[in-house]
Order: structure tokens, then C-alpha cells, then sequence
């Protein structure tokens, strides 16, 4: 899989597949989608060590779980720009008989994938999980994840992040998408989370702010950050504040994209914003 | 008819103990998870053995099942352990997505089960656990009856690929199988042959179907005792085999009604061969306080219950 280092072509061309996607369905959720799609393209076009061919043990290789599986807009076309699937099949995202499902999954055998998700607050676990086999293979790499930060409220992730503070699992860099909203409003009404940093650190982990998660150049700089401080005795956790929507104008800043889709006309406003750079699928 | 000696009382969980140490020692791929329950999960051997290959999670299950789940991306077998209340019905979600969903290698391994679990009551006592596992696609779910037979089992779902529930108790019961049986997994055990009726039972039940079978045998009724420690896949075959021949079925187990063993059996009838059937089970209660045996007689769990079951079903099947 050879990865192609024009990353800001990516970055647009997953923006138009992530709307067209949701648009043909009319469903799925292109707002967190958007507001990760920065994240996504450093970690699998720049950061993570792939090899060339995917299988489910991803020995001698990193290893992302994404958490917040409704975001998978975002997540399969990274996945199959970055070969691990025919781009086309992007085509077949939502519909009866696809290995792209609603939330991602193993069960149809979709490269790239190792853990269902989509009953939010499980992830961290898997994670931890992966990153204890790591350490027991003497396997170097490293696991990535990613969790929405509304998704914190689910007591799981807790559990999670108190075992990964308390037994030292060192080898994980678990990202917070930090974009405030969830699908009842901003996570501040809903449900406050307070100071989420002071929250890691009280369970033993270095924390890392990453004000600008929309500047893919501030992405690479912070992951990189802490894929440096890996290996310390504290698990990295890296705040990433994200505009929901981001790259579409009128889905930014705002809940109401969460799990909406565009109708023809929106689709064409927000093609005509991120104009086709590697080519649609 | 065939006779069975009790080799002296033994917990299940002991048995799955033995076992755990024996995987320790042969398979190197083999891990263990405990949420704060070492002492009751008898993995102490194990543990002292392998520290690198145990993890305590403390009192949080459904991040012992998450983290299971990561493990085995790894290539590793995980055994989960802890009371069967807290690995099933506590973590449902977490099985449901991370393990079942996801044709995750865990082992999901449960001492505890049922009323016997004694004085610690209802808040701690399912009885629900083997309808709640049988119904997720890809679970296979065992039930054993004796010591020997658990530590069998721990070893047999090692080698088996995919997601797998197994169920034992605390209570010391008679240890009759045979010390190095050969387990295999979805295949019912014939224990005595009878002509009149038939006694499928599961966990530590079987004992008492065999009780029962002698005492009916006094009493001129053969019955057939099928142990069935595999619940999902249930071996039908053998099941139709047997109640085709003595054209009636009792079955027993230390669990619900609804959704048990016995419901797995009504359905494979229905399907096959429609006969009288009765259920030894709970009725759909919660339990209570009380010592092992108390609560089994209580709660028609025990042989004298499974005698009754067999007049009952014997009067419907003429």
C-alpha cells in the first residue's frame, strides 16, 4: 500500500466521498465524520506503521480502533484511499449485502477493521486489549484509537481509562475527538464533561492538547508528540478539538449534521466547496 | 442399568482451576482475566505460574470483556473470569459487540451460576445466564456437571475457534465422569439407557437425574439419562434419537425456564418429533438465601423433583 504524501488532496477528496456517501443512503453522519477527517488522513497517510497487507493479529504493525463507530464515513474512505479496499466499493456504504455497514465491522470481512463498534464506550477496552497483546508479543508498534467526547459519558470508557493509568499501558495513544456536540446539543448541556485533561491525568496519563485538530499540519505535530512519549509508563492521551462539519460550510459549528444527510442541493453546495482532486469513486 | 460412583465431592470450579493450570502449562497463547475474583475462579496455580499471562481488571467487567476482546486481536486466548451473574447479564452489550459480534476467541468462563451459589441470594444467583448466551449468534454455550468434566471442557474450548460460554458452580457435587475424559464440545453423553422415558439434564443435575433414574428403577420405570453439557449446538440427533425411542422427556437444569436448556429441547420436538415433555427448572422466579441443598429442594431442583416430573410426563404420554 503506498501512500500518497499530497495530503491536503486527501483530506478534500475524503470530505466529497464522506457527503457523497451519506448523501446517496440519506444516512449516516457526516458531522464527526468531517471533523476527524484531518486526524484520520495524518494517522493512516503519515503516522501508522501499515504493512502491506491487512490481517486481523496486525503483528509488527500499528493498530487503530475507532471507538465512535458512527463516524464510518470518515473512517472507510481513509481506508480504502490508503488500498485497503476498492475505493468503489465506497459505493456500496448503508446497502443491504455491503461489507460497509451502518457502524464498522468485522463480521463481513472488511479489511482494515478488527472490532465492531458503534455501542458507544467499548473501544478504550479493546484498545487496552490490543495493547496488552502488544506488550506480550514484545511487538514495538503502537495502538491508536479514537473516541467521541461525548461518548466519555458511557462509564465503560472510565473503567478503561483507570486500568490503562493504573497498570502502565504505555504502547497507546487514545485520541478524544473534543468537537462539544452530541446528537441533543452541545456536550457542555447535555451532559458537561468538565475539564477532560485534569480527568486523564487524575487516572495517571499524560495528556496532550491539540487546539487546532482541523490543521492537518498540528495533527501530525501533536501525534507525533505522543508517539514520543509513548513507552514512559503512562498511557498518551491527546485532546483533539475539531469542528464538527468542518470543510462544509453550512454543517459546521453545529449538532444538527450529526446523523443527517444532505439533499441534492446541499450535496452540490458542499461538492462545490471541496472541488475533486484524486478523483470520485 | 449402568451405575456411577461418586469419586468424592468436588466443586466445578476447582475443576475449571485444574484446568486453567494445565493450559498454563501447554498453551502458550492461553491468558486470564479476573475482575477480583481469583480465589472463587480457583486460578491461583495458574497465576503463580504465568504472571505475565494473567490480568486483574479489579471489580470493572465490561472492560474485563473489552480488554478480552483486544487480547485476542493479539492471537491470544482469553479467559475471562468471574461470577456467572457478572459475565453475562451485567456485560450483555459488551459480549454482544466486542466478542459475539465481532467473532472474537474469548473464552467466557462463569463460576457461581444458578441458586446454588447459596447464602449470597437473588442479587448474585442468575438464572437467566443460558438464555441470554444461547441467543447470541455464534455463542457456544456449555454447562458442566462435575469437576472432571469442567476441567475436560476448560481444555476442550482452547482449541475451539470462537466465542465460547462456559458455566460452572460453587457448590462441592459428586464427581462421577471419568478423570481423563475426552470433551467434545455440541455432543450429548449417553449415561444409562431406558426404554420409558427420557432425562436430559445439564450442570450438576445430572447427578440427580442418575438419582433419580436408580430410584425409578426400583420402582420398575427405565429411564435414560442424557448428560447434555453442550446446550448450544444442542445435539439433536441424539436428543430424537432417545425420545423417539421412549416417546417422552424430562429435562433438568439449574436455571430458568424460559430460555434454558429445557426450551432448546421443546424446540427441537416441536420441529422433529412432538412429545410430552416436563421441566425440571425455576418457574421463572428469583432466588434467595439459603444453603445449596435448601435451595434446591425449595425449588424443585433436586432428584425427588425429577422423579415427580417423570410420573407427570409417564401419565401424559399414555
Amino acid at each position: 500500500m503506498s501512500a500518497p504524501q499530497d495530503l491536503d488532496k486527501i483530506i478534500i477528496q475524503v470530505r466529497r466521498d464522506i457527503v457523497r456517501m451519506v448523501h446517496k443512503v440519506n444516512s449516516g453522519h457526516p458531522g464527526g465524520s468531517l471533523g476527524c477527517t484531518e486526524f484520520f488522513v495524518a494517522l493512516y497517510f503519515e503516522l501508522m506503521e501499515l504493512k502491506d497487507s491487512f490481517s486481523m493479529d496486525g503483528i509488527g504493525e500499528d493498530l487503530f480502533f475507532l471507538s465512535n463507530g458512527h463516524i464510518s464515513p470518515v473512517y472507510y474512505s481513509v481506508l480504502a484511499r490508503r488500498g485497503f479496499f476498492p475505493i468503489e466499493e465506497l459505493n456500496t456504504f448503508r446497502l443491504l449485502n455491503s461489507r460497509l455497514q451502518g457502524h464498522p465491522t468485522t463480521h463481513e470481512g472488511l479489511p482494515g477493521v478488527r472490532i465492531a463498534s458503534g455501542s458507544l464506550g467499548q473501544g478504550m477496552s479493546v484498545a487496552v486489549g490490543a495493547a496488552l497483546a502488544k506488550k506480550l508479543n514484545k511487538d514495538e508498534h503502537l495502538i491508536y484509537s479514537l473516541h467521541g467526547d461525548g461518548e466519555l459519558q458511557e462509564g465503560q470508557n472510565w473503567e478503561a481509562i483507570m486500568y490503562a493509568g493504573s497498570k502502565k499501558v504505555d504502547n497507546l495513544i487514545a485520541t478524544i475527538d473534543r468537537n462539544g456536540q452530541q446528537i441533543d446539543g452541545a456536550t457542555e448541556e447535555v451532559m458537561s464533561l468538565g475539564d477532560v485533561g485534569a480527568k486523564f491525568k487524575a487516572f495517571g496519563w499524560d495528556v496532550l492538547e491539540l487546539e487546532d485538530g482541523n490543521d492537518v499540519k498540528a495533527v501530525i505535530k501533536t501525534l507525533k508528540e505522543a508517539k514520543s512519549r509513548t513507552g514512559n509508563g503512562k498511557p498518551v492521551c491527546v485532546i483533539m478539538h475539531t469542528v464538527m462539519g468542518n470543510g462544509v460550510d453550512f454543517m459546521m459549528h453545529t449538532h444538527a449534521w450529526h446523523g443527517k444527510a444532505p439533499n441534492d442541493e446541499q450535496l452540490q453546495t458542499a461538492l462545490d466547496q471541496n472541488a475533486e482532486t484524486l478523483g470520485d469513486y | 442399568m449402568k451405575k456411577y460412583i461418586d469419586q468424592g465431592k468436588k466443586d466445578t470450579r476447582s475443576g475449571f482451576g485444574a484446568g486453567m493450570t494445565e493450559l498454563g502449562r501447554k498453551n502458550p497463547k492461553v491468558v486470564s482475566l479476573c475482575a477480583d475474583l481469583v480465589g472463587s475462579l480457583k486460578i491461583e496455580q495458574f497465576i503463580e505460574e504465568n504472571p505475565e499471562r494473567f490480568f486483574q481488571v479489579g471489580i470493572a467487567e465490561a472492560n474485563m470483556m473489552g480488554i478480552a476482546a483486544g487480547l485476542t486481536i493479539g492471537g491470544f486466548i482469553p479467559f475471562t473470569g468471574t461470577f456467572a451473574n457478572f459475565s453475562t447479564g451485567r456485560v450483555y452489550d459488551q459480549i454482544r459487540q466486542s466478542i459475539a459480534y465481532s467473532g472474537k476467541n474469548v473464552k467466557i468462563c462463569a463460576s457461581h451460576a444458578g441458586l446454588t451459589l447459596g447464602e449470597d441470594g437473588a442479587t448474585h444467583q442468575i438464572l437467566e445466564d443460558i438464555g441470554l448466551m444461547k441467543m447470541l449468534p455464534g455463542m457456544t454455550v456449555i454447562n458442566t456437571c462435575d469437576f472432571n468434566q469442567t476441567k475436560a471442557a476448560t481444555l476442550a474450548i482452547a482449541d475451539h475457534q470462537g466465542p465460547v460460554y462456559l458455566r460452572f458452580g460453587r457448590p462441592k457435587v459428586p464427581n462421577f465422569t471419568a478423570p481423563d475424559q475426552n470433551f467434545e464440545i455440541g455432543k450429548a453423553v449417553l449415561l444409562t439407557e431406558g426404554t420409558d422415558v427420557t432425562i436430559v439434564a445439564t450442570g450438576h443435575l445430572v447427578w440427580e437425574a442418575l438419582e433419580a433414574a436408580e430410584a425409578l428403577e426400583s420402582e420398575g420405570i427405565s429411564a435414560e439419562v442424557i448428560n447434555i453439557h453442550t446446550i448450544k449446538p444442542l445435539d439433536e440427533e441424539a436428543l430424537l434419537a432417545s425420545i423417539r425411542k421412549t416417546g417422552c422427556v424430562v429435562t433438568a437444569e439449574e436455571h430458568n425456564y424460559l430460555g434454558g436448556l429445557g426450551e432448546s429441547v421443546a424446540r427441537t420436538l416441536t420441529s422433529h418429533f412432538p412429545a410430552p415433555q416436563e421441566f425440571v427448572a425455576t418457574q421463572d422466579t428469583f432466588g434467595e438465601s439459603g444453603t445449596a441443598d435448601q435451595l434446591m429442594e425449595k425449588y424443585g431442583l433436586d432428584n425427588k423433583a425429577i422423579k415427580k416430573a417423570v410420573y407427570q410426563v409417564l401419565k401424559r404420554k399414555a
